[in-house]
């Protein structure tokens, strides 16, 4: 028990995040009587969780760099209707329209960064320029039609649609969508044997691991966790574009955080910048990338909001910032840099969105929600601060 | 009859692994000019801190008296108001406020409600007399020189009514006429009853100014000397400031004929342009293979600058000049483009700029060659793990596991650290800035003597340090920087500190 118990404390503020979200759904779950647990909630919830956490990974990089990006609410907003735009109006494909829209997104986000990395300017007023930028050139490109309705079917998909159900049948758990399921149970035995490869190189090494006791039990439970989201999601249409777009976006942006030079150096950056520079790491050249991957992050972003409502609207994108700014932050990023893991702005956007799904389940007053939301983001800070302060 | 204006008894302070002042005893005289010397790590300026209530009370041993009282400052504000006016080395002014809002600032005057502007700058503009600067008190203080700044800071501590003036090397970045002046403000001073503390390395100024000299050396007075009654001169100060023989503390090494020049520099000059001060000046010096160069100087002399010029010029000084390194003329537009080359360079900072700190080893010893341990941008994990672990080992890093965030290890443990991040890049040259600064004495023997095993194997190491022992213990051969230049290239086995001392003390 001991050894469970270090691990606790080790990691208490990243267990605290997953207690938090439980607790909240849980809270949830018993004031609506069990719809807020429904499959249909829960895939809607997700869902509309999507094109915030996708801003939220990219804003995580950026706040671990110590900067800020004021600009990608708008900027997606524009984007998504630029989308729209070349759909309706330009008449591209769907593969080209994304394409051409998520390489504007990388332009953008390096058009923001450019007299951050080389004047020096303050990221929060460039960024803050790109906001108004981007709202104008928003309201510019919805000018003439207002709301551009998009009727692209394909691209809809991509924010209402689900991955078609192949192994459909009516004899064999019916109600249930069963090619979700097998991709869930696939991901439950790649988790398993990856887990166990890795411990047993963890071992050819002598490194430290966990006991064989305490290993299987952390296997059980976590595959019991993705088995009842595997059956919840099942239980409605199954696995959402969005979903699978959203959980792709992570699984990148946390390989490349955790496993590769680039991510090292983006932690060192936001470390102690002038130790990473005299380390041999370019400086400006980091935070171009950072930037422009919070700016391809606006663009998927945009992309799957303009998707999910089938048209693009003068509003798009308002606020989003700032929703992802909450989210990193709920999610354990450190405005002191070097901080922060894009799986946790991943539990910080569902947090967020399920605080705002539950209580409009409940018919809560939406003053209040903000009142609420504010309160949480608060308590998460503050949390975050004193346990870090303890452990160091 | 002696009429102290301060007495400090048996001052102790200790700072973890190091004990930086050790039963000290300090006296001064009211009206009078007194001289803090020593070399660098002395303890003069933990002195002076301790005195200004930087270090509260609670956090060192021993009694200060004021006059004639005792007193237990929590604070500076607490020795701020009992007349103490302590001026640092980096000013404390803010530049783009005008010279009487700075001169008043936290003791701003006021009438009702709001500033009054007017008695303020009436005020000001008396006490700029006191230090006889004839400027405009509206004038913003970024416009104005160094050495005007200088006396700004002294009106502003005269505006608290400063019985007891503490000045920590006022003179160290002031021209020759700025010099002068600030000495002969301080002289008036004292005539009008102001007691001064100055700290200085310049021993010259030192000798026309003070009526009484305190030398301080490894945390201790060593001797209180009053102009009136002892013979005092360059020569005995020196003789106090680094009377002790070096003990058994550097690992014996074995002393080879070096032929290869691997690092040539050559007339190299820096400018810093957000200054236009010229921090180097024709700069001429080579490093042989295997070999542990000394590059002695006091703090501030341009040794720091000249590495970091050399070492891709981070600060984006103008430089001039040739490096000629392993035999190709080389110049460096990034500290990335050195370490490709073979050139390394161990930060005299290792907390503020040479590690991050809140990151684990073993990602802090990897972070300079990543590409050693990664295959197509992505790092192998157990491979990164093996060489952190390696290091750990080889050079006795004393740390629970390679997870251990660097913040939580002992000074001597982060310089290890340090050490093996800059081994793993595989450098021909390694620049060692201040390599034991702030470590105990066991984990300095255990830094020399990996520097011994490393020059051993042919590597070139360059070692800039403050400590006159350890650039004799050390080193090969002994470059002398003072004010931006080299002003003397020492044998290693016949260097004495004292020929050290005067060649960095020239200007």
């Amino acid at each position: 028990m001991s050894e469970l118990g270090t691990l606790l404390k080790k990691n208490v503020r990243e267990y605290g995040m997953y207690i938090a979200l439980a607790v909240i759904m849980a809270v949830f779950t018993i004031l609506s009587h069990g719809v807020f647990l429904s499959s249909r909630n829960i895939v809607n919830l997700l869902n509309q969780t999507g094109y915030m956490a996708v801003l939220a990974v990219g804003m995580t990089l950026v706040i671990v760099i110590r900067h800020i990006d004021l600009s990608v609410g708008f900027l997606s907003g524009f984007l998504g209707a630029i989308a729209a735009v070349a759909l309706t109006q330009w008449n591209w494909s769907v593969g080209v329209t994304i394409v051409f829209v998520m390489g504007l997104g990388i332009v953008a986000g390096l058009l923001t960064a450019l007299p951050v990395a080389s004047l020096g300017v303050p990221a929060f007023v460039a960024s803050l320029a790109g906001w108004l930028i981007y709202r104008g050139a928003l309201m510019l490109v919805t000018a003439s039609t207002g709301t551009i309705i998009v009727p692209n079917e394909a691209f809809n998909a991509l924010g209402n649609g689900y991955v078609p159900d192949i192994f459909a049948s009516d004899m064999f758990l019916p109600g249930l969508h069963k090619t979700t399921l097998v991709i869930g149970l696939i991901a439950i035995i790649i988790y398993i044997i990856s887990q166990i490869l890795d411990r047993r190189r963890k071992m050819q090494y002598k490194f430290e691991v966990l006991s064989s006791g305490l290993f299987v039990a952390q296997l059980i439970f976590v595959s019991v966790i993705l088995g009842f989201i595997t059956w919840i999601l099942a239980g409605y249409n199954g696995l959402s574009w969005t979903i699978v777009i959203m959980l792709g976006v992570v699984l990148i942006y946390n390989f490349v955080t955790q496993r590769t030079v680039l991510g090292r150096h983006i932690y060192a950056v936001g470390g102690n910048p002038e130790a990473a520079e005299l380390s041999g790491i370019n400086v400006k050249k980091i935070t171009m990338i950072v930037f422009a991957s919070s700016g391809l992050m606006a663009a998927v972003s945009g992309i799957l909001f303009t998707a999910r409502l089938k048209s693009a609207t003068p509003q798009a994108g308002q606020l989003g910032e700032m929703d992802a700014i909450a989210a990193a932050y709920i999610g354990g990023v450190s405005a002191a840099g070097g901080v922060g893991s894009v799986m946790g702005s991943l539990i910080g956007a569902i947090v967020y969105m399920s605080l705002m799904n539950g209580m409009n389940l409940l018919g809560t007053d939406i003053s209040l929600q903000y009142i609420i939301r504010g309160l949480v983001l608060l308590v998460a800070v503050i949390f975050d601060v004193t346990t870090r302060k303890r452990a160091a | 009859m002696s009429d102290n204006i301060l007495e400090m008894r048996h001052i102790t302070k200790t700072f973890p692994g190091v004990r930086a002042l050790n039963d000290v005893n300090f006296e001064v005289r009211r009206g009078e000019i007194h001289c803090l010397v020593g070399e660098n790590g002395a303890g003069k300026s933990t002195l002076m801190k301790v005195l200004s209530g930087v270090y509260p009370h609670s956090e060192f041993e021993g009694e200060i008296i004021l006059n004639g009282k005792k007193v237990e400052f929590k604070n500076i504000h607490d020795s701020e108001d009992a007349g103490i006016g302590i001026i640092y080395q980096e000013l404390a002014l803010v530049p783009d406020m005008t010279v009487y809002e700075n001169i008043m600032l936290g003791h701003e005057i006021t009438r009702g409600m709001t500033i009054d502007v007017q008695e303020m700058i009436k005020r000001s503009t008396e006490l700029l007399k006191r230090v006889r600067l004839s400027i405009n008190p509206t004038s913003k203080v970024k416009d104005l020189g160094i050495g005007k700044r200088q006396l700004v800071e002294i009106a502003k501590a005269l505006s608290r009514n400063v019985q007891l003036l503490i000045l920590d090397e006022p003179t160290a970045a002031l021209n020759e006429d700025d010099c002068q002046n600030l000495l002969e403000i301080l002289r008036e001073l004292k005539t009008q009853g102001v007691t001064s503390i100055m700290i200085s390395h310049k021993l010259k100024e030192v000798l026309s100014i003070a009526d009484t000299i305190t030398v301080l050396r490894d945390g201790q007075t060593i001797c209180t000397l009053d102009r009136q009654k002892d013979v005092v001169n360059e020569q005995v100060l020196i003789k106090h400031m680094v009377g002790r023989s070096i003990e058994n503390i550097y690992p014996p090494k074995k002393s080879k004929p070096f032929k290869d020049v691997i690092l040539e520099v050559k007339n190299w000059n820096a400018i810093d342009l957000k200054t236009g001060r010229k921090v180097l000046n024709n700069v001429n010096f080579k490093v042989y293979k295997g070999e542990v160069v000394g590059l002695s100087g006091l703090v501030g002399s341009g040794r720091t600058e000249l590495a970091r010029s050399l070492f891709g010029n981070p600060d984006g000084y103008q430089v001039s000049g040739d490096i000629i390194f392993k035999g190709k003329k080389q110049r460096f537009g990034h500290p990335r483009d050195a370490i490709r080359a073979g050139l390394a360079y161990a930060t005299e900072d290792r907390k503020g700029n040479g590690l991050v700190l809140i990151k684990s080893i073993q990602e802090n010893i990897s972070l300079a060659n990543l590409q050693k341990v990664s295959r197509n941008g992505v790092i192998n994990e157990e491979l990164d793990k093996q060489t952190a672990m390696n290091f750990v080992d080889s050079l006795s890093i004393k740390t629970p596991g390679i997870h251990q965030l660097v913040m939580n290890l002992s000074g001597g443990n982060q310089q290890k650290v340090s050490v093996a991040k800059w081994l793993f890049v595989e450098p021909d040259v390694l620049i060692f800035d201040e390599p034991t600064r702030g470590i105990d004495v066991g984990a300095k023997y255990e830094i020399y003597t990996i520097i011994n095993d490393l020059v051993s194997k042919g590597m070139s190491i360059v070692m800039i340090s403050s400590e006159l022992p350890e650039i004799l213990g050390m080193s090969d051969r002994i470059y002398v920087v003072a004010n931006g230049t080299i002003t003397g290239e020492l044998d290693g086995k016949s260097a004495t500190q004292e020929v050290i001392m005067q060649l960095a003390t020239q200007y």
